[in-house]
């Protein structure tokens, strides 16, 4: 029998903190890491609940982050809860195992802290991992603060583990913004939390004797288009799941999450589609425009897998200009959500403007006043009609001024 | 000679997975390509013969998985000393052994590795490699002499 956690009805906790707690909440049966900054508090915390006798589960010890997802692998094959958490790095070491655990259709939850990729070495956050995850086939969720994170982090285990869905799921949060700044936190009580998530259902579990199973199995030109194509289908078929387990946690926390966020877009003129912690700085930005009379608003996909193609054409396609935000080095192309965004307005009648802003690789600050900057460019587009900038622009960047490709215009 | 049978019984090398066969769609394929070994309840099988299980058609047991070899290892009873060498050596289970009598070779599962001749110890051995076309009774017939020792 478990230890009692004492939890206040408000806790002062930052991301790293209230995302173990909702492991603890969620009594994972084992958790196999490798700790890298900066998550490293998760699995920390973990391990102490594990030895301090506040869950009845396994903290494995394991050479590298491969071997901690390789570990996952085989405890959530076997039939257990099964969570761990990483960055950077140790993500990328990782990416391997990701595909393997997502072909495997095993229910694995990944608390991603998003950080920079070497070189130049970076500890600090950008979604250079995060991005590096997105085709992966995991269910991709983003939390904007400690609150978020620890709510997602529970909602996940109950995707994940559900029959028609049974795929894994990552928890991005931004690391330090988000993983190492104290915020209010709304925790609920162990009771209500496990009731939400409730027991595994294992399927196809290998500690299930009566029904020996083949797990990794070899498929080549004439099996492996079906398989993929069956987990394609499921991952896009979690929609509804998602929504539903989202509207079930609404009832019990009072806190509403949809698949993709919208701010002050009801009559948004320009708008900021942003993700992470930059969501609440675009925030306060679109409140201070919209002191001046410009209308703007803010789009923030909270599930990025499935990549809500539909919510996104609803959320934007009667606004003039869009500005989207990449957080990654975009290593010779236009940002990858620039991208993402920019296919899914391309099949809307209007065809709102979309530019593309690379901004906080490596944890530069991005302020109030660089969105306010975006969008005072976006209104520029709007009032012209075309972009009036280079396409792909550089928000925070010391040097000459750096952007790539113009409108073609007759 | 091994009797021919052992090459295909009921259960053992039903098709043949290089042959496209049985393909299914998208829809149909299993989740997360997990294969169940076997049909039912296989709780108490352990002390069954393989014959005798209910292996699924998802097990190679089921399938012909041997049509790349060009060499097969040809069994000889008259010489065998039941030593199961070959048999506990074989890394595909394709040496079939009863009651510690050595019967045969499986060959919807053999790949012709030759390791059951590497270990074979009698004199002559009593496996030998054979090209994959030639008949059994021809491969019988051009066995070595015991070889002699020189004093």
């Amino acid at each position: 029998m478990a230890e009692k956690f004492d939890l206040n009805e408000r806790e002062v906790w930052d991301g790293n903190y209230a995302a173990s707690q909702a492991m603890r909440q969620a009594k994972v049966d084992v958790m196999a890491a490798y700790p890298i900054t900066p998550s490293t508090p998760i699995v920390e915390n973990y391990g102490a609940y594990v030895a301090n006798g506040y869950i009845d589960g396994e903290f494995v010890m394991v050479e590298s982050e491969h071997a901690a997802m390789s570990a996952c692998v085989g405890a959530s094959a076997a039939g257990g809860r099964v969570a761990t958490a990483t960055s950077s790095q140790g993500f990328a070491l990782m990416v391997e195992v990701l595909y393997q655990a997502s072909g495997m259709r095993l229910p694995i939850v990944l608390n991603v802290v998003n950080r920079a990729l070497a070189s130049p070495l970076n500890v600090r956050g950008d979604h250079a991992d995060m991005y590096l995850g997105r085709d992966a086939g995991w269910i991709q969720f983003g939390a904007f603060n400690s609150q978020e994170a620890y709510d997602l982090a529970l909602c996940a285990f109950k995707v994940a583990e559900n029959h028609s869905v049974r795929l894994p799921v990552m928890i991005h949060q931004d690391g330090f913004i988000t993983s190492h700044t104290a915020q209010n936190v709304y925790p609920l009580t162990d009771e209500a939390a496990y009731n939400f998530v409730g027991d595994i259902d294992p399927v196809d579990d290998m500690l299930d004797f009566s029904r020996p199973v083949t797990y990794g199995a070899q498929t080549e030109e004439d099996w492996h288009f079906e398989h993929k194509a069956k987990q394609h289908k499921a991952i896009m078929d979690s929609v509804p799941v998602i929504e539903e387990v989202f509207a079930e946690f609404e009832k019990i926390s009072g806190r509403k999450y949809k698949r993709v966020e919208t701010y002050m877009m009801e009559d948004a003129e320009v708008a900021i589609v942003a993700l992470g912690t930059t969501v609440e700085t675009s925030r306060v930005a679109a409140m201070k425009m919209r002191e001046q009379g410009i209308k703007a608003g803010v789009v923030a996909p909270r599930v990025f897998r499935p990549f809500p193609f539909d919510l996104i054409r609803d959320a934007l396609e009667n606004v003039k200009s869009v500005a989207v935000l990449d957080r990654s080095s975009p290593g010779g192309a236009m940002g990858a959500f620039y991208n993402e965004i920019s296919a899914a307005l391309y099949t809307t009648p209007k065809r709102p403007l979309v530019t593309n802003y690379i901004y906080g690789l490596g944890g530069r600050d991005f302020a109030v006043q660089d969105a306010i900057d975006i969008y005072n460019e976006q209104k520029a587009n709007a009032d012209a009609g075309y972009i009036t900038t280079d396409i792909q622009q550089f928000s925070g960047l010391r040097g000459p001024k750096l952007g790539f490709f113009q409108t073609k215009r007759s | 000679m091994q009797d021919p049978k052992l090459c295909a019984t009921e259960k053992r090398g039903l098709h043949e997975l290089e042959a496209g066969k049985d393909l299914m769609g998208w829809d149909e394929v299993t989740q997360g390509s997990v294969l169940p070994s076997f049909e039912g309840d296989a709780s108490n099988i352990a002390h069954l013969k393989q014959e005798e299980r209910d292996y699924s058609h998802f097990n190679s047991y089921t399938a012909t998985v041997a049509s790349w070899r060009v060499q097969k290892p040809v069994f000889n009873i008259d010489v065998c000393i039941d030593c199961q060498n070959c048999w506990v050596w074989c890394p595909d289970t394709s040496i079939i052994s009863r009651d510690k009598q050595m019967l045969g070779i499986d060959y919807d599962h053999c790949k012709g590795c030759e390791v059951c001749v590497e270990v074979c110890p009698t004199n002559p051995k009593s496996l030998l490699m054979f090209s994959e076309q030639e008949d059994l009774e021809t491969a019988l017939s051009q066995w070595p002499e015991k070889k002699k020792k020189e004093k």
